[in-house]
C-alpha cells in the first residue's frame, strides 16, 4: 500500500507513519524507563487514548511544519485515530479515510479483549506487570494473539487456509497441536512475544476499549463542520468491526453535510482484508487522493 | 441532486460539469461505485430498497431516479422516501407498453425485447413492468403532482400519444 506508484505513492506523497504513544516500538510506553525511578514504568504508566495517540501526532505534525495533511488513514485502531483527527483537529486534514472501524466498541469486542487482556494477567510470569528483566508473561501473550488472530480471520478464509489439515509433525503429547491451525495459531503466538510487550498490549486494548467518538454529542452534531473529504472503506466478511459499523460512521456523516464516499469492499478475508485485498484498496485510495489533491476540498 | 442507482456516475458528472450541482449518488454494485470514486464523486455503496432513513425531509433540491425505479425490489417505498427527502423527484423508466412492445406480445406471443427493454426474460434487472399510462394513474392515485413530463424514442422527443409511441418515460415530480 505505501511505496513508488503504490496506493499511498511515493513518488508523489510524503508518508508519515510514527509509532503510537503506549506502544513499545519507539514511543514511549509501559516498558520505557520511568526518569523517576530509572525502572520501566509498568503499570506505573497512565492510561492512554486514542486521544492521546492523536495529540502526540499533532505534535510530530507541528515539529515537522507541516500545516495540513493531505490525509489521514488507517484501519482498525487506526481508522479510530482517523475519526479522532477529524473531531479534534479537522482543519490540519484536507481528507480522511477510516477503514474497518467503527465509533465505539461494542460489548462484544469489549469482550474479546477483556479475553485477552485476562490471559496475560493469569499468566504468573505478569507479576502485575513488573516482569521487566526476568520471565516475561510468554504463554499469557501467545494466547492473547491467538484470540487475536481467530478474531482477524473469518470462518471461510480459515475454511480455505487450513481446513482440517494435520501439520506435518503430530506432537507427542496428547493435546498438543495436531490441527494446521492449531500449528498456525502457536507459530502467530510465539512470534508475537518476540517483538511484542505484554503491558503494551493491556494499555492499548484498553484505549480501543474507551474510545468513543461520539463521547456524548449527538450523532447528528460529531461531525458537523467537517470541510474534509472523507472515504469510508468497510469489507463484507469482516465480523471484527463489520461493515454496519462503518455504515454508523457514514450516517454521521451524512447527517453532517459532509463531502463523503462510502464502499464495502467484498471480500472473504475477515479483518485481515484491509491488509489483504490491496488491489481495490489501492484503487479506491489513488483516486480518491487524485482527487482531493486536484480539487479544494478542506482548504 | 441525490442520483438513485448512479451507476458510474455518468449522469452526475455530467450535471457537475454542465450545471454545477452539488451531488451524492447511491449505488449497489461495488465495481460501479469504484468508477464512481474514480472521476471524484461522492457516492455511497448502499441498498436503496433499505430507503433514505440518514437524509432530512426535502434536504435535496432533487433527487434522480433514473432508470432505477423499475429496478428496486420497492419502487412504491422508494419513490415515497424519494419524494419525502427531494423537494422535486425526476423519475425515468421504460415505457412496456410501447407500440413494438405490444406487438411482439400481441403477435408474436413473446415477452418483448426493445431498445428500452433490451434484456432477455431470464436476465434482467427489471422487476417492474408499467406504462405511461400505469405511471400516470399510480401518481394520481397517491397524490404525486406531476409537475412535467418527457418523452422520448429513438433519442427524439415524443409529443402525441406517448403511451403507444414513447420508449422512455421522464416525469417531474412533487409532493
Amino acid at each position: 500500500m505505501i511505496g513508488p506508484s503504490k496506493g499511498l505513492d511515493m513518488d508523489k506523497y510524503f508518508v508519515v507513519c510514527s509509532n503510537i504513544i503506549g506502544g513499545c516500538k519507539g514511543s514511549t510506553g509501559p516498558s520505557s524507563t520511568n526518569p523517576k525511578t530509572g525502572q520501566p514504568y509498568g503499570l506505573d504508566f497512565p492510561l492512554i487514548t486514542i486521544g492521546d495517540m492523536v495529540n502526540a501526532q499533532k505534535h510530530l505534525i507541528d515539529h515537522l511544519g507541516i500545516e495540513k495533511l493531505l490525509t489521514v488513514i488507517g484501519g482498525s485502531m487506526g481508522g479510530m485515530q482517523v475519526l479522532q483527527w477529524t473531531v479534534a483537529y479537522p482543519d490540519r486534514i484536507r481528507s480522511a479515510i477510516p477503514i474497518a472501524t467503527t465509533m465505539k466498541h461494542t460489548p462484544q469486542q469489549i469482550a474479546f479483549n477483556e479475553v485477552g487482556r485476562q490471559a496475560i494477567m493469569a499468566d504468573p510470569n505478569w507479576k502485575k506487570g513488573r516482569y521487566y528483566g526476568s520471565a516475561i508473561p510468554a504463554k499469557g501473550l501467545s494466547v492473547a494473539r491467538m484470540i487475536g488472530h481467530i478474531t482477524y480471520m473469518s470462518d471461510v478464509s480459515m475454511a480455505e487456509k487450513f481446513g482440517r489439515k494435520f501439520k506435518t509433525n503430530k506432537e507427542p503429547y496428547k493435546f498438543g497441536a495436531e490441527f494446521e491451525v492449531e500449528g498456525y495459531l502457536h507459530y502467530r503466538g510465539d512470534n508475537f512475544v518476540k517483538r511484542f510487550d505484554a503491558n503494551s498490549y493491556l494499555y492499548i486494548t484498553k484505549a480501543i476499549d474507551y474510545f468513543n467518538i461520539l463521547n456524548g454529542k449527538n450523532l447528528t452534531d460529531i461531525f458537523k463542520g467537517l470541510k474534509a473529504k472523507v472515504l469510508v472503506i468497510a469489507f463484507k466478511s469482516d465480523w471484527l468491526y463489520p461493515a454496519y459499523q462503518s455504515q454508523e460512521i457514514v450516517k454521521a456523516l451524512k447527517l453532517a453535510g459532509v463531502d463523503a464516499s462510502y464502499c464495502e469492499i467484498n471480500s472473504t478475508y475477515g479483518h485481515d482484508a484491509f491488509l489483504l485485498e490491496v488491489e481495490e484498496e489501492t484503487h479506491l485510495i489513488k483516486h480518491f487522493l487524485n482527487t482531493v489533491s486536484n480539487g479544494k476540498s478542506g482548504d | 441532486m441525490l442520483d438513485l442507482g448512479c451507476g458510474g456516475g455518468e449522469l452526475l458528472s455530467r450535471l457537475i460539469e454542465e450545471k454545477q450541482v452539488r451531488a451524492q449518488g447511491i449505488e449497489i454494485n461495488e465495481e460501479a461505485i469504484h468508477r464512481c470514486v474514480a472521476i471524484g464523486l461522492s457516492v455511497f455503496q448502499e441498498d436503496i430498497d433499505t430507503g433514505l432513513s440518514e437524509y432530512a425531509d426535502k434536504s435535496f433540491d432533487y433527487v434522480i431516479l433514473d432508470q432505477t425505479f423499475q429496478q428496486v425490489k420497492k419502487p412504491d417505498f422508494v419513490l415515497k422516501e424519494a419524494l419525502r427527502v427531494g423537494k422535486r423527484t425526476i423519475v425515468g423508466f421504460p415505457n412496456f407498453l410501447h407500440i413494438s412492445a405490444r406487438f411482439q406480445m400481441f403477435l408474436g406471443g413473446r415477452v418483448p425485447v426493445t431498445p428500452s427493454l433490451p434484456y432477455e426474460w431470464y436476465d434482467t434487472p427489471n422487476l417492474h413492468f408499467l406504462s405511461i399510462a400505469d405511471f400516470m394513474e399510480y401518481c394520481r392515485k397517491r397524490e404525486i403532482r406531476i409537475e412535467k413530463s418527457a418523452f422520448v424514442a429513438k433519442s427524439r422527443q415524443v409529443r402525441v400519444f406517448p403511451n403507444l409511441f414513447a420508449e422512455i418515460g421522464i416525469f417531474l415530480l412533487s409532493k
